[in-house]
């Protein structure tokens, strides 16, 4: 796949690295905001092969399982009434609620349907005047401009029977508010490319001033993370904090500005609640009075549930880096990939669904590493190259 | 859900008012609105997420960057090569298997 | 700023109406994850089908087919059912899957078929013409793989009460002397081969699925795998385990494997045959090519001196043109599938979780 391909080059890749080696003279802590990162970091053990003492925090950089549990009952809640046509991103089917799933609740009849783009589900709604379709709009900021255009569109077509549960989540604030905790630990950012391709990265100016943190806008793709955390590390190696851009082929500073416009129009700031954190202020966007017909909050009085989350969650401080799952009460006992509580084990590249899938802290032996063991690692090979001659 | 996957635009039309385009991603091909970006034209490449084209793939910077990436190995080699008698192994090992140590910083063997 | 370390408390109010930490209810039903192959599959047969068959089932490693033996003879036997839709999709429909999958099952455990059985649920309503077309491919592929079909049965239900049609089919199959392929017979340095390029069929059923529409020029690769298990253990007659990737995928297939003969298994990750289309449409999907079905795939591991021999054999023959060895087994991480990626670090590749998609064969 071309501009994908490329940047998955393993002799690329294996320089960055060995550059990344060179360069690094101390320990440093940095995260990666985006879950699509951290699924690359981990699925190339590139945590694993970076100079000893740099850490990687995998950020709270997944919309879905950040999406509070208050969210998802409410998805439960409107997805069980017999007029209703539920409509979900297939990610958001799998996120427990309090009692139960929306897959769950599928299997005892609701209609509950998968849809890949906000535009699909208005279609079902054009096609089921008869029923109500409600569309879970789960994201980060690069989703909003899809959810946006689905309202605005509805507005245009005269659609009445269509509206949207808003769970969106804005990377900035979350930003703000590990910065801002006390036991804090992250020294630079890798932040999101695809939520930068929208936004631009102007907000992430007087983050970096303010807080003295390297802010790299970076990509996706293997390449791009070791890049990035090289250009990080070179500004944390030289006492620099500013924001510099990696993922140049796909974002501009202003970011996309017909889609933020349309983002502004439809929504606009206002209180979210994190899995496994709690209230974030200004941290997520709910839809302008103007469009409130298209609220599925307001359409189905969903506004009675309150969902706490869990007490025994330390979502935030694994986050901040200041605890890992081992440190939890809850991991492996009451916390684990099937029961989550928090957003990190919801994610299967969590910090503690990783841990779980490593068998750490679990009765399970130790994952081996490649460069723990490199017996291990070439026993496999001889065969390989003998067999296949 | 993050995913943004880059694809070439092969066609464009409208639809309920809404430019929407064929878009191919390596053999497969779907549909995307690309409202949010105008220009594009057949044969220029996006990136889309949920059935939406958010930004167009810059082709020049793409390369560039890895024409950069290229150079930067190289430019290592090159530093080590010209740090003197006595460096005869690269810090830099191109066996990703052989658990190499991370290269010291400012020297090479103890 | 808040204080990410406690959860904020305030006028909300715990829905449970608890304040410690009480367990989320089990889950007491059958989702649609307990059909896709992976570990919930694994946990529904160990948790709930198992112990209830426990006085009539022997126990013992689950391979595709059961062995019995009968007056010195060794006989496969195994079932399947076929629940998949759209009943018909690029490259096959669903009666081509129904007995390509019980030829294969058998051909897993080194049978040479003897006969098949096809028996039907058929929704009210749906077309002669679509049964007929069904049946064809059935019989079709029931020639192409040797097979006759001696037996089946018919029935038919109300409207919504079976998706279309629903297909199961049973055969029984001749084991060789000398060939006995069992999922716990892996040892450490045993090579992992592979007959040919994982993805496809998972790939097509997702093309055609509502909801998720796209276009590609993928087709299932259904096919039957007798002849190309008759070749290799022509070559290879001890070759440990043999296995057909389906629901779950390769990653679930390798893992069941290195679980059952508690061994580790380490895979060479750009070693794996992944077709550009499969890996265009998993990126789109955000799914991984390792989780994929497929259908006219299988595994073999052999002995390290004998995996020239056995990739030859599959090699000269169409539906293993593209045999590759993608891996070995090992001593260490004994239960675990390994991949080595392109950095040069190994990562676990997991079973499935739950479902990856709705019924899919």
């Amino acid at each position: 796949m071309k501009y994908l391909d490329e940047y998955r080059d393993p002799v690329l890749a294996r320089k960055l690295m060995a550059e990344i080696h060179r360069v690094t003279t101390r320990p440093w802590t940095l995260m990666e905001v985006c879950g699509g990162q951290t699924h690359t970091i981990v699925k190339q053990g590139i945590d694993e092969l970076l100079p000893e003492g740099v850490r990687m925090i995998h950020g709270p950089g997944c919309p879905v399982c950040v999406t509070p549990l208050e969210q998802v009952d409410k998805a439960l809640a409107i997805a069980a009434r017999p007029d209703v046509i539920f409509t979900s991103y297939g990610d958001m089917l799998r996120v427990p609620g309090s009692a139960t799933d929306l897959l769950a609740l599928k299997a005892r009849g609701a209609d509950v349907r998968i849809v890949y783009s906000p535009l699909d589900a208005l279609k079902v709604a054009l096609a089921n005047p008869d029923k109500q379709v409600v569309f879970f709009a789960v994201g980060f900021e690069t989703t909003a401009p899809a959810n946006a255009m689905a309202v605005w569109q509805a507005q245009q077509l005269g659609v009445d029977n269509f509206s949207i549960l808003v769970s969106h989540v804005l990377v900035p604030p979350a930003m703000m508010a590990l910065l801002g905790s006390p036991s804090n630990q992250v020294q630079a950012f890798l932040a999101a490319g695809h939520v930068c391709a929208v936004m631009g990265w102007t907000e992430y100016e007087p983050i970096a001033e303010r807080y003295h943190v390297p802010i790299v806008v970076t990509g996706f793709e293997p390449l791009d993370l070791l890049e990035g955390i090289l250009m990080a590390i070179n500004q944390l190696e030289a006492g620099r904090a500013e924001v510099e851009n990696q993922y140049v082929r796909a974002v501009r500073r202003e970011g996309n500005r017909l889609a933020q416009e349309t983002v502004f129009r439809v929504f606009e700031i206002g209180e979210r609640k994190w899995r496994g954190i709690g209230e974030i202020p200004s941290s997520g966007y709910r839809l302008k009075p103007a469009f409130a017909r298209y609220d599925a909050e307001a359409k189905f009085d969903v506004g009675d549930i309150h969902t706490q989350e869990h007490p025994a969650c330390i979502a935030g401080a694994i986050l901040t880096g200041e605890r890992t799952p081992l440190d939890c009460t809850a991991y492996g006992t009451l916390c684990h990939p099937q029961k989550p509580l928090g957003a990190p084990m919801v994610s299967s590249e969590g910090t503690c669904a990783a841990f779980y899938a490593a068998g750490r802290g679990i009765g399970v032996p130790a994952r081996p590493l490649a460069m723990a063991a490199p017996a291990a690692t070439n026993a496999p090979t001889t065969p390989i190259e003998g067999a296949a001659r | 859900m993050c995913l943004g996957i880059p694809g070439k635009v092969m066609e464009v039309r409208e639809e309920a008012g809404l430019p929407m385009g064929r878009v191919d991603f390596g053999g497969v091909r779907k549909e995307a609105c690309l409202a949010y970006v105008p220009d594009v034209k057949p044969g220029d490449y996006v990136i889309v997420h949920v059935g939406f084209a958010i930004s167009q793939v810059d082709e020049e910077e793409a390369l560039r960057t890895l024409e950069l990436l290229d150079q930067m190995g190289d430019l290592v080699q090159q530093e080590l090569a010209t740090m003197g008698p006595g460096m005869s192994a690269p810090a830099v090992l191109d066996d990703p298997v052989a658990g190499s140590a991370p290269p010291q910083r400012g020297g090479l063997a103890s | 700023m808040t204080d990410l370390e406690r959860p904020v408390a305030g006028t909300t109010i715990d829905a449970d109406g608890v304040a410690c930490p009480a367990p989320i209810p089990e889950v007491e039903r059958v989702i649609l994850g307990h059909g896709s192959g992976g570990q919930l599959s694994a946990a529904l047969m160990r948790d709930v089908i198992a112990p209830a068959l426990a006085a009539v089932a022997p126990g013992g490693p689950l391979n595709d087919a059961a062995v019995v033996e009968i007056g010195g003879l060794r006989l496969a036997f195994t079932t399947d059912s076929f629940v998949v839709s759209p009943i018909a999709f690029p490259g096959g429909d669903i009666g081509e899957l129904a007995v390509n999958g019980t030829v294969n099952d058998l051909a897993m455990m080194g049978a040479v078929p003897i006969a098949i059985s096809l028996a039907y649920v058929i929704e009210e309503g749906l077309p002669f013409e679509e049964l007929r077309a069904v049946t064809a491919s059935a019989a079709h592929a029931a020639a192409r793989a040797g097979a006759p079909i001696v037996t089946g049965d018919t029935k038919v239900v109300g409207r919504g009460a079976a998706d279309r049609l629903f297909v199961n089919t049973a055969g029984i199959g001749l084991v060789p002397d000398g060939v006995a392929p069992a999922a716990d017979r892996a040892r450490p340095g045993d090579v992992v081969i592979l007959s040919g390029p994982i993805g496809l069929h998972g790939v097509a059923i997702m093309s055609v699925r509502e909801g998720l529409e796209f276009e590609v020029e993928i087709e299932s690769d259904t096919q039957p795998l007798g002849g190309l298990v008759a070749a290799l253990v022509g070559a290879v007659p001890d070759v440990r385990v043999l296995r057909d990737p389906t629901r779950g995928g390769l990653a679930s297939a390798l893992n069941e494997i290195a679980q059952a003969s508690a061994v580790g298994i380490a895979i060479d990750e750009p070693a794996v045959p992944i077709p550009g289309p499969v890996q265009a449409a998993c990126e789109m999907l955000g799914l991984d090519p390792f989780h994929v079905a497929n259908e006219g795939k299988c595994v073999a591991i052999v002995p390290p001196e004998q995996a020239e021999a056995a990739l030859g054999a599959m090699r000269a023959l169409p539906e293993g043109a593209e045999a590759v060895a993608i891996g070995a087994v090992v001593g260490e991480h004994q239960g675990m599938v390994t991949v080595r990626t392109i950095v040069g670090s190994e990562r676990i590749v997991d079973m499935l979780v739950g479902e990856q998609l709705p019924r899919i064969c």
